[in-house]
Formats: C-alpha cells, structure tokens, sequence
C-alpha cells in the first residue's frame, strides 16, 4: 500500500532551498496524524552530503540520487529518476516546492504516473477537525456538506490553493490516485528548528542514465547576479508603496528597517516605476513573505500585494484614507501620513534603542 | 515548420467576484480575453513564421464560444484553427485538459508546440508539461526568448529565479510562453474580415475517440476533484487609529514591543 511523504529536495549549485525545509517541517505534521514517515528525495551529483542537513530539518531519511546528469536540473533526467524513485517506492504523498522547477517536473512526472497534482499549493491538511477549524476561520464554506461527503475520519490530503489571481481558494483532493501530489508555495510554510545530530537513513538510489535522457543540450548557463538579501528570510520587512511619493522616501524606510534588524520591501507599483529592484516585491506576482512584522507604508492592500504578505505575524499599517483595504488585514492601523510617521518612528525607536540598549 | 499554439479563454480575472452566499463565480458580464501568455506565444509563433515559413494553427478546448478567442487568433494572423469542444471534456482538470489537447494535436501535427505557462484562471502552470508528456517530447517552460532556430532544433532563453539557462531543444518540443517572450501585435481590421471568413474546426469527442481513453476524461477521469471553493476571507482586522503622529508612534511602538520586535 502507498505509504509515507517524499519531499522532493531542490537543489542548486548543490545549496538545497528554503522551500525544502519548509515542506520538511510541513511534511512532519502530516505524517504525525497519518503515522507515516518523512523522507527527502535528494537528486543531484555528488550531493550526498547534504542528506544529513534535510534529516536535521525533519526527514526520517533521504533517498539519494547522484549522477553527472543531475548537476544542472534538467527536466528529463530528473523526471526520469523521480519516476524511478515513485515506483519503487510507492509514497502516499508527494510534495514539490512551487518554484521554476517544481513547476515543472512536478507536472511532467504527474502525466507519467498519471495522477493528480494540485499547484501552488497554501495550506495542507490531512484531520478533518484542523482543515474544518481552518475553513472556519478564514471562510464560509459548508462543512455540514464536507462532513457529509467525505466523512469526518477522511485521511486524503486537503490542499488548499489560491486561483483566480487570489480571488477565490479552492481544496482539492485526489482520493482516487496515488501518489497525492502538490506543489508548494515558497514561504508558506513553517520550517523545523534544526536538530543537530539527529539521525536518519540514507539510501542511494541507483537510475540507469543513457546518453539520450540528456534530450536537450545546455548551451549555457548564467546566473544573475542578485543582491545578497532575500525579503522572505527578514524577520522585519518595512514596506513602501506608492504612498510614500518618491523613491528617496525609500531611504528613510531602510533607517526604520536599520533599527529593527530588518529590511526595505514594497508594491508592485514601485517597482514597476524603477524606485526600487524588483527582488522587493511583495504579492503574487512578487515573493511570498511572512515575517514577525511587516509594516505597509502607503500601500492600498490590493489583493495581489495582500496575498503575499498576509502571513504575517504581525501587519503594521500606515496609510492616509482610512477605507484603505490594507486595514482589513492589519493588526494595527495608522491612519495618516507616512511623510510625517516614519521621521518620528525612526527618531523614536533610536532613542528606544538607546534607552534599551 | 508546422507550429501549434494552445490558447486558453480565461475570465478577466480582476474582475471575477465569488458570490458570497453560494461560493460560485460570478462570471456574467465579466469579460472573456485569451490568457496573456497564450498571446504571447501567438506573437513568438507569428514571427517564426514570418522567419522561416510554415503555418501557425491554434488550438482551444472550451465551450462553442470561445470560438471567439480563436477568431482573435486567425485575426492577429494564424492560419487556421480547432475548437476542443464536448460535453465530455466538461469539469476535467489539467491531468485531463492535457490527454485531450494532446490527444487532438496527435491528430493535428505538429514541429513546435506552443503553450502559455499559466492561465490566468485556474493558475496551475501545469498543462504545458503534461501535453509535452503525453506527446513525449521535451519540453522547455518559462520560455523567454527565441534564440535560433533551424531545421531540426530550436535555441531558447529558459528563466529561472536566479539563473537562465540557454537551451537547445531538438524539434519536435513544446515551449511554454511567459508574457516576457512577445509583445502580441494588435489585430488589423484587414484581417479580421479575414479571420470570419475561415473556418474554425470543430472537434468533438467523436472526432477524437479512437485516440483518447474516455475514463481519462472529463470531470470522472480527471485525478483531482474541488472539495469546496470559497472566497479569501480578510485575516481579521485588528485596531485602527486616527491620532495625532505622536500617539501613533506610541501605539507603533508598543506593538513592536507587544510582540517582541523590540
Ligand atoms: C496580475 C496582477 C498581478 C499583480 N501582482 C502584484 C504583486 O505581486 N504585488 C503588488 O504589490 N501588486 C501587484 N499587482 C498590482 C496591484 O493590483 C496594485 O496595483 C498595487 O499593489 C498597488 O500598489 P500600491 O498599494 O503601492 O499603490 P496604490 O494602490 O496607488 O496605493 C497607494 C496608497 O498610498 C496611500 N497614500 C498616498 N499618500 C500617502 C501618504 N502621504 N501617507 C500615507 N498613505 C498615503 C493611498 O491612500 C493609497 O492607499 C498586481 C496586479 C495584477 C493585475
Ligand atoms: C479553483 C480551481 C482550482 C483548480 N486547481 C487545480 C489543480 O490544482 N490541479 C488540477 O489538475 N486542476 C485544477 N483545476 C482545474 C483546471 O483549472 C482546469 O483543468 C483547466 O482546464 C486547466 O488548468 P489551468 O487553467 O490551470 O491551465 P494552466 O496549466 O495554467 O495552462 C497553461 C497553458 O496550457 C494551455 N491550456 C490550458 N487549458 C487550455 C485549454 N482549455 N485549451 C487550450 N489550451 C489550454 C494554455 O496554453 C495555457 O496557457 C482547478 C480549477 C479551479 C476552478
């Protein structure tokens, strides 16, 4: 019987991605209420010794995949090995970070088993009594009518996705097929605390190659040379819109941002009018962010800024028209010019710190 | 060259609203447009023609009237055009959609293949890959730029979030557009009268029974199924000053110590 969660490790230049560990801790909780196992699918060549790193972030083991045609990802080679791994293996859950490659391997490895895979995955539930808390909490959906269909000790996976350009959420399950397979936006979910020493199995994993599973040729490849920070990893992002009326204002931001530790993020807007890189942006077609404060400075909450933003743990808002929709989703609401806020926030938060220090 | 392009018609998404009370889209008087990827790949599609001959044919699976998306397509330009419509394909998911598009270009024929990345309205990305595994041929998503092309491969810029690769992929493949890759050209009015005056081929499940396995298909064959769709409730919010800027630096900064920032 299909059994246990394969998270499908991404890796480049042999540096496993965040979103990996995400789906690690992710996948810990899901296989706790399933009483499965947790393993990572590490794919790569001469990659092996990054397995003990996945199993500190969760994996009860790492299935390992090495081989010259895996250094660059490819999508042949690795929808090759990947199927090999499924049918040897037989998992219950398959998860995939939602990210250039995720989106599309995942999808080319689904039509080769043929099953279902559900994308861009927000939320994963397998107990009925969580996903309906959630429902709950963040809709109006009928559970009566769930419960009635699917039964409350239903075990299928529940993956809750955005569509429509965030205007609507939908759950989708694949009773039917297995593996479940879903790919996972970045930043969603929460990553374990690693634990060092702990241990797991490693098992390498032996897919014959030949010369015509290279189908296409790389000519080349470029990396860009992208500034060092990543918004999705600072613990405080303060966050400029259109509001804040001129690029330079950006710089005040980034004295606020100083102060706490944290970074400068925004709008899309702004980066469409060149203020700042385009790496800043927050929202759907930006980056996911869930930082301990996100603080919106002039942003009007548009859905596909707030759907990048709304994890949170804590959202900070100043904006000068009171029915701005960025409210709605704000712990705290300033109604009123950011020009005048944010010279005082900084004056005050340097004397905090001194005072603190 | 015989260059295939899968347009899909999607909603205005901006403009789609979920009806509170029943959770259904509301999709009456919301325009219908074909998804912007797609019209990219239309435009990439058109100038290799115009650079090394061939015929650009359009593909749709939907109902009688996205007709009209593929009117748009032979006005901006393409040659001909198949409308993928049957009460069987209803409700399939992408698992589904991509065994009955591939299913269909089996029949058509084709050098390239073109797909956008995502739609628009259900945002999977995943229809392009799954067509090009049906197919089995290679595939190259987030498509950025047409390098080069010859009689036997095709040269692309294939983005990633850090990185691009130029690719060679050997014909046939299957490109998935972004919207980077063209910018679509505007119908003209000459061939608009053109584009009604062609006809639109009509395929039904008839026409393509003898190469699809009807428990593939539809909302029955297709692997995923909607539990529930609902609209994004707001997160909640929570308090909401209209002070003076010294009391809103005090409230700020008693949050950010409420919760540990500082
Ligand atoms: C397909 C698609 C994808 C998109 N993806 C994204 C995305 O990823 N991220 C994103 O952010 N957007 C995205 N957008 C754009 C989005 O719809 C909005 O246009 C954008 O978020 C607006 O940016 P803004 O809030 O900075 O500007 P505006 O909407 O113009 O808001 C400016 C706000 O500043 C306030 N303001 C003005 N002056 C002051 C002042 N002195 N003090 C305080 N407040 C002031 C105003 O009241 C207003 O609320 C997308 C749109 C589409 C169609
Ligand atoms: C709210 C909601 C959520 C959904 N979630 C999922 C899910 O997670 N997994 C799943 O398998 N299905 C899902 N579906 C079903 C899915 O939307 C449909 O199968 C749809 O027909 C194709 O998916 P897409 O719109 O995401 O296309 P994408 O895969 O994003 O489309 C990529 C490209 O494929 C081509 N293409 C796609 N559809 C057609 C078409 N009809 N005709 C011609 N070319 C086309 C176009 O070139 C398009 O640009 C969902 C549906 C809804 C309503």
């Amino acid at each position: 019987m299909s059994k246990d969660i394969y998270v499908v490790a991404e890796q480049r230049d042999g540096n496993i991605a965040k979103v990996t560990m995400e789906l690690l801790g992710e996948a810990t909780k899901l296989a706790g209420e399933l009483g499965e196992k947790v393993y990572a699918v590490l794919m790569g060549d001469q990659i092996k010794d990054k397995a003990q790193d996945l199993i500190e972030h969760g994996a009860d083991g790492v299935v390992v995949v090495e081989d010259p045609m895996l250094a660059e990802y490819v999508t042949e080679p690795y929808a090759k090995a990947l199927t090999a791994v499924i049918k040897n293996y037989d998992p219950n859950i398959v998860l995939f970070g939602a990210t250039s490659i995720g989106r599309d391997l995942a999808p080319r490895v689904a039509a080769r088993v043929h099953t279902g895979l559900t994308a861009d995955c927000t939320r994963l539930d397998v107990d009925m009594n969580e996903y309906f808390d959630f429902l709950h909490a963040t809709s109006n959906a009928d559970t009566d009518a769930i419960a009635n269909r699917l039964g409350m000790d239903d075990k299928n996976l529940k993956m809750t996705r955005p569509a429509f350009g965030g205007n609507v959420m939908a759950t989708i399950r694949c009773a039917d097929h297995r593996p479940q397979m879903a790919t996972v936006r970045p930043g969603v979910m929460k990553k374990l605390d690693a634990v060092a020493g702990k241990e797991g199995t490693v098992e390498e994993f032996k897919v014959e190659f030949t010369a015509a599973d290279m189908n296409v040729k790389i000519k080349e490849v470029v990396r860009e040379t992208k500034k060092a920070v990543d918004i999705t990893e600072a613990k405080v992002l303060v966050s400029g819109g259109r509001g804040i009326g001129s690029p330079e204002f950006f710089d005040e931001l980034q004295k606020v941002a100083d102060l706490l530790g944290g970074e400068i993020s925004s709008s899309r807007a702004n980066v469409d009018a060149g203020w700042i890189a385009r790496d800043r942006q927050v929202g759907q077609t930006g980056k996911t962010v869930r930082p301990d404060l996100y603080m919106a400075c002039g942003i009007s909450g548009a859905i596909q800024h707030i759907a990048g933003m709304e994890s949170s743990e804590c959202v900070i808002a100043i904006n000068k028209n009171d029915t701005a929709a960025i409210f709605e989703v704000a712990d705290l609401g300033i109604v009123g010019d950011v020009k005048v806020i944010i010279p005082k926030l900084q004056e005050a938060l340097a004397k905090y710190m001194e005072e603190n220090a | 060259m015989k260059i295939v392009v899968c347009i899909k018609q999607v909603p205005d998404t901006n403009e789609v609203k979920l009806d509170p009370k029943t959770n259904r889209l509301i999709r009456d008087g919301v325009p219908s447009i074909i998804n912007h990827d797609d019209k990219a790949g239309i435009e990439a599609a058109l100038q290799l023609k115009e650079r090394v001959g061939g015929t650009v044919t359009v593909v749709c699976m939907g109902p009688p009237q996205a007709d009209v998306a593929l009117r748009e397509a032979l006005a901006m330009g393409c040659d001909d055009a198949y409308l993928l419509s049957a009460r069987e394909f209803g409700g399939s998911d992408t698992c589904a959609t991509a065994i009955i598009i591939s299913s269909a270009l089996k029949k058509i024929g084709y050098d390239i293949v073109f797909t956008g990345r995502q739609a628009i309205d259900g945002d999977t990305a995943q229809v392009g890959p799954q067509i090009a595994e049906n197919l089995g041929i290679p595939q190259v998503s987030y498509t950025e730029e047409l390098i080069d092309v010859t009689d036997e491969t095709i040269t692309v810029k294939r983005q990633y979030e850090d990185r691009y690769h130029i690719i060679e992929a050997p014909l046939p493949c299957l490109l998935t557009a972004i919207q980077e890759l063209a910018e679509p050209r505007y119908m003209h009015a000459g061939g608009i009268i053109d584009a009604y005056a062609k006809d639109i081929t009509v395929w039904g499940f008839e026409d393509l029974k003898d190469v699809i396995n009807p428990d593939h298909i539809g909302l029955m064959g297709s692997p995923t199924k909607v539990v529930t769709s609902f609209g994004k409730m707001p997160k909640g919010a929570g308090t909401k000053l209209e002070v003076t800027p010294e009391e809103a630096v005090e409230a700020i900064i008693a949050k950010m110590e409420e919760r540990h920032i500082i």
